[in-house]
């Protein structure tokens, strides 16, 4: 499982995997948001939390289909398959891969990108947890899309259409988290939330991902 | 393999097949396109089920498909080096001088020929230490010279105790039982040329 992980985050550094896509896209969203908008700070404050959440939603939608699609083009899916390794342990390790190399990068950047959007400190802080907690959501969900729509010809469409609406309760909850920080108003609940609904995928969602993959396989 | 029954997308395709395959026994599976040998071999490798009949394997099998399995970006080393340690095997030495891949090593996977991807994909049954090979059409792009070579390879892991399953359309040198599993094609069968690689695509 280690050696896949591995395997994973390797090929998503080096050319073409795709590492960059969903941390410039965060970029762009966020710094295009203000010019949209204007430069009205106060607008900014009250909105800039949900910019960063939708935005690093977005940017982990972008990248999910490649989770498994790519594997299953080359074939490594049906080895792994037949491997010595369960099916669940394939996508786990494949989920925290994605997390590593999307959420974890997304959560260390939205500090600095909130600066942008003239967030205050402790709403920065309940943003940074937020996406730290709820990323992993976001990256078994996707999984468990991507395993879904396998082998159906562009089925990004299908994907997304599949897993936003599951991504709404970590969006809720995270931006909800951000809002009442930036408000000086207590945000332990939708931060605790939040983390249940993390721990709530990471308990469904590799063995509903495995099954999915085995009749994909087929 | 007791009185198997197999179907793709609604389609009968082998019915009744009884065969077995013990240790250093080489199966091959012949048979027209679609006549189920790539379903048959999926079967084998528990990744499609069988539809009717029981299908018993003892030994954890390595397959080999259409699709060799190369990650693009990685080196023919850490292709192979990423199977050994999901398959808990220590060394690729073995398989690297089998298959002759040592001046490759260092190449990413995206250079290489169709012949030499194929090389590496079967350099991965070695490096599994599995004691089955399920190999689907294995001496599709490699050059005469490798084609020995790769009886070389099956013979020698024979010789160990290993067993084979070959779907092929050519004669190898291989002592084994062949299987034509256009006998087995159920009679009510629509009659439809069905690629078989759409079961890799």
């Amino acid at each position: 499982m280690i050696a896949l992980l591995l395997r994973d985050l390797k090929l998503a550094v080096r050319s073409g995997g795709g590492f960059g896509l969903a941390l410039v896209f965060f970029l762009i969203v966020v710094t295009l948001a203000p010019l949209a908008i204007g430069s009205d700070t106060t607008t900014l404050t009250a909105i800039g939390p949900g910019i960063l959440w939708l935005g690093a939603l977005l940017a982990c939608l972008l990248s999910v289909d490649r989770i498994f699609g790519l594997d299953f083009e080359d074939g490594s899916l049906d080895v792994l398959a037949t491997a010595p390794i369960p099916q669940e342990s394939v996508f786990l390790a494949k989920s925290a891969a994605h997390w590593m190399t999307t959420g974890l990068p997304l959560t260390l950047m939205a500090p600095v990108l909130g600066l942008l959007l003239n967030l205050p400190a402790p709403a920065l802080l309940a943003v940074t947890i937020g996406l730290a907690l709820g990323t992993p959501a976001l990256s078994l969900i996707g999984a468990f899309g991507g395993a879904l729509t396998l082998g159906v010809k562009r089925g990004g469409l299908l994907l997304s259409l599949l897993v936003l609406p599951l991504y709404i309760p970590t969006l809720i909850f995270g931006a909800e988290a951000a809002r009442r920080a930036a408000h000086d108003l207590p945000y332990q609940t939708p931060i605790v939330f939040l983390a249940a609904i993390t721990l709530f995928a990471a308990a469904i969602f590799p063995f509903a991902g495995a099954a999915v993959l085995r009749i994909n396989l087929r | 393999m007791r009185d198997i029954g197999l179907t793709r997308g609604g389609v009968g395709l082998i019915s009744g097949l009884t065969c077995d395959v013990g240790a250093g026994d080489c199966l091959f599976l012949r048979g027209r396109n679609g006549a189920g040998k790539t379903t048959l071999l999926r079967a084998m490798a528990g990744l499609t089920p069988v539809g009717s009949g029981t299908l018993t394997v003892d030994a954890p099998p390595a397959f080999s498909g259409h699709a060799d399995g190369l990650k693009a970006s990685l080196t023919v080393a850490e292709n192979l080096e990423v199977w050994a340690s999901l398959y808990g095997t220590v060394s690729i030495d073995a398989a690297v001088s089998a298959w002759a891949l040592t001046p490759l090593l260092d190449r990413p996977a995206a250079v290489l020929s169709a012949g030499q991807k194929r090389r590496v994909g079967l350099a991965r049954l070695l490096v599994t230490g599995c004691k089955l090979w399920l190999m689907d059409e294995p001496t599709t792009a490699l050059d005469a010279g490798f084609v020995k070579d790769f009886e070389q390879v099956v013979r020698a892991h024979l010789a160990k105790g290993g067993a084979a399953v070959i779907s092929t359309h050519l004669d190898l040198g291989v002592q084994g039982q062949t299987i034509n599993l256009d006998e087995y094609r159920p009679d009510d069968a629509a009659v439809t040329l069905e690629d078989d690689w759409a079961g890799v695509m």
